[in-house]
């Protein structure tokens, strides 16, 4: 049938029509009123009293660079504690010995259930409980010169993460077919040899996501340990507006320094999660 | 007469209410091959996972090559074995799984090389040379980099058969395995069994090919409600049925 000849049953011939621009008045309004909206909220700040040369004089300021540093390593480190903790805790929890579990379960209950920063002040006063630790016979320490702020700090945060990070990665292991474990078991695997090379490697294309998530959680968490005198990126913002009173241009550049930080995070998840992604590219995209 | 390689003596097994298996006893002899029959819920699955130790048994027991599986007698009295131990009576089985449970994070050559080099320690180029030759074996040599996604269910379960075969097992256990699989690619994975089951492997099968069945299997044994109805050679119990519900099953059936 040639293009020109009119349709059976004579319906309009469509295929020649073109399609009009549809006028999306609605959506103009809405984003009209919502541009004005954000203009006045940048118009109010820029003539507010912010002294933005205070902001661009101290972003690089050797204390704030020193505080952000700070901050990713005790991010980093506490992280680690927290995702070797959350493991350990996960396999506990789903272990059949009754008294792992409880106690696996315990932990979470406890370290979830009061404030991080709570948490962070027992740690750094741990001396009033335990004023000397040790080993008894090998070595012993007064507990003030041991919890400094640092150790108090990865403690603190590390072991409240770590709480978290069981159940993310508890989710994860659950999120294995049950016929994982039966191949494993039926290739001669142990139980924990099953956990390593089977099940975690899958589970964490699931945990990975929510793992990212809590990193970048942890990051912003590194300012409760100010309260401890852990000199990070907030405490050493604050120890600058201390002197001189440029609180809010100070709180600003702690702040850019936290949106770039986790700005950057972002991307590096999507490489991890495309490497762990290995064999599951064709079904879930 | 010689000993069975797989002697199942009085196995009961109960899930909460559900009797799956009441008091089965079976023998299958070196290099038979064995087909299980019966409708679902008639206890062949748990049967054959009993064999694997996947599921305990309740009472009776199991002798594998002569070896009572999952417990050991002493002083009058049973000790379970430790899971160690279990593991290392389950090597002598391979199982090949209805959904295939493959690794989907590893290629279909490294599936295979797993067991052979993590579990029994050997070489990684041994296990490679010898899981190509597997692959081989089941029409695969192309796909040795591919993951488990990347194949048809057909392909996937032949990789799983390979796996299986890689731990050098002296019994094959297949748990319904063209089931999952559309029917275009059910012949494919039976062709590899028929193949397997001429080069001597001992092999019990839980299927619903009963065409497979008459040609590949030496005997059929059909089950209902947990228990054995009937046994034989296959074109007796396929052929000419004694039981009433072993003809009504397969009347059912065909």
């Amino acid at each position: 049938m040639s293009n020109s000849a009119p349709l059976a049953g004579g319906f309009l011939d469509l295929s020649k029509l073109p399609v009009a621009r549809q006028a999306h008045w609605r959506r103009w309004i809405a984003a009209a009123a919502i541009l004005a909206a954000l203009a006045a909220i940048g118009r109010a700040f820029a003539n507010g009293q912010i002294e933005w040369s205070y902001v661009s004089r101290f972003l690089t300021a050797r204390v704030i660079l020193e505080g952000i540093v700070n901050t990713m390593v005790m991010a980093v480190l506490a992280m680690a504690l927290g995702i070797v903790l959350g493991v350990v805790v996960a396999i506990m929890r789903l272990s059949p010995n009754p008294v792992l579990k409880s106690v696996a379960a315990g932990y979470t209950w406890l370290f979830r259930g009061t404030p991080l920063i709570l948490q962070l002040l027992l740690w750094f006063n741990i001396a009033l409980v335990f004023p000397t630790i040790g080993i008894p016979g090998l070595w012993s320490a007064r507990a003030v010169d041991v919890m400094t702020p640092f150790l108090s700090a990865l403690l603190g945060l590390g072991i409240n993460q770590g709480a978290y990070t069981s159940e993310v990665m508890r989710a994860g292991m659950l999120s294995v077919d049950a016929g994982q474990y039966e191949a494993a078991k039926a290739i001669g695997m142990g139980r924990l040899r099953a956990l390593r090379r089977i099940v975690l490697p899958q589970a964490m294309r699931v945990v990975i996501p929510p793992l990212g998530n809590e990193f970048i959680g942890m990051v912003k968490a590194t300012s409760l340990a100010s309260v401890i005198q852990y000199p990070e990126l907030l405490h050493s913002a604050e120890n600058i507006y201390y002197a001189n009173s440029r609180v809010i241009e100070l709180l600003i550049v702690a702040g850019l320094w936290y949106l770039l930080v986790v700005s950057i995070l972002t991307p590096l998840q999507m490489l991890l999660e495309r490497r762990f992604a290995r064999g599951f590219s064709q079904i879930a995209r | 007469m010689t000993r069975p390689l797989v002697a199942i003596r009085s196995v009961s097994k109960t899930f909460g209410e559900f009797q799956a298996l009441k008091q089965v006893s079976l023998d299958v002899s070196a290099g038979e091959v064995l087909c299980l029959i019966g409708a679902s819920g008639s206890g062949k699955t748990t049967l054959l996972r009993c064999i694997n130790q996947l599921t305990p048994v309740d009472s009776g027991g199991i002798w594998l090559d002569g070896e009572l599986l999952g417990v050991r007698e002493q002083g009058g009295r049973l000790h379970r074995l430790t899971e160690r131990q279990i593991a290392r009576q389950r090597l002598k089985t391979g199982m090949v799984f209805q959904r295939f449970n493959l690794f989907p994070h590893k290629t279909a050559i490294e599936n295979i090389t797993e067991g052979p080099v993590q579990v029994q320690g050997r070489s990684r180029d041994d296990a490679r040379t010898e899981a190509m030759e597997l692959l081989r074996r089941v029409g695969l040599t192309a796909k040795a980099d591919a993951y488990p996604a990347q194949l048809s269910g057909g392909q996937q379960q032949r990789v799983a058969i390979a796996r299986a075969l890689a731990m050098k097992p002296m019994l094959m256990l297949f748990d319904e395995p063209t089931s999952a699989l559309d029917p275009e690619l059910v012949g494919e994975v039976l062709s590899v069994m028929k193949e397997l089951a001429q080069s001597g492997m001992t092999m019990m099968v839980v299927t619903h090919e009963l065409g497979f069945a008459r040609e590949v299997a030496d005997r059929v044994v059909y089950m209902d409600h947990g228990a054995i109805v009937e046994s034989g050679f296959s074109r007796d119990v396929l052929g000419a049925p004694r039981e009433a519900r072993t003809r009504a099953f397969l009347s059912a059936v065909i």
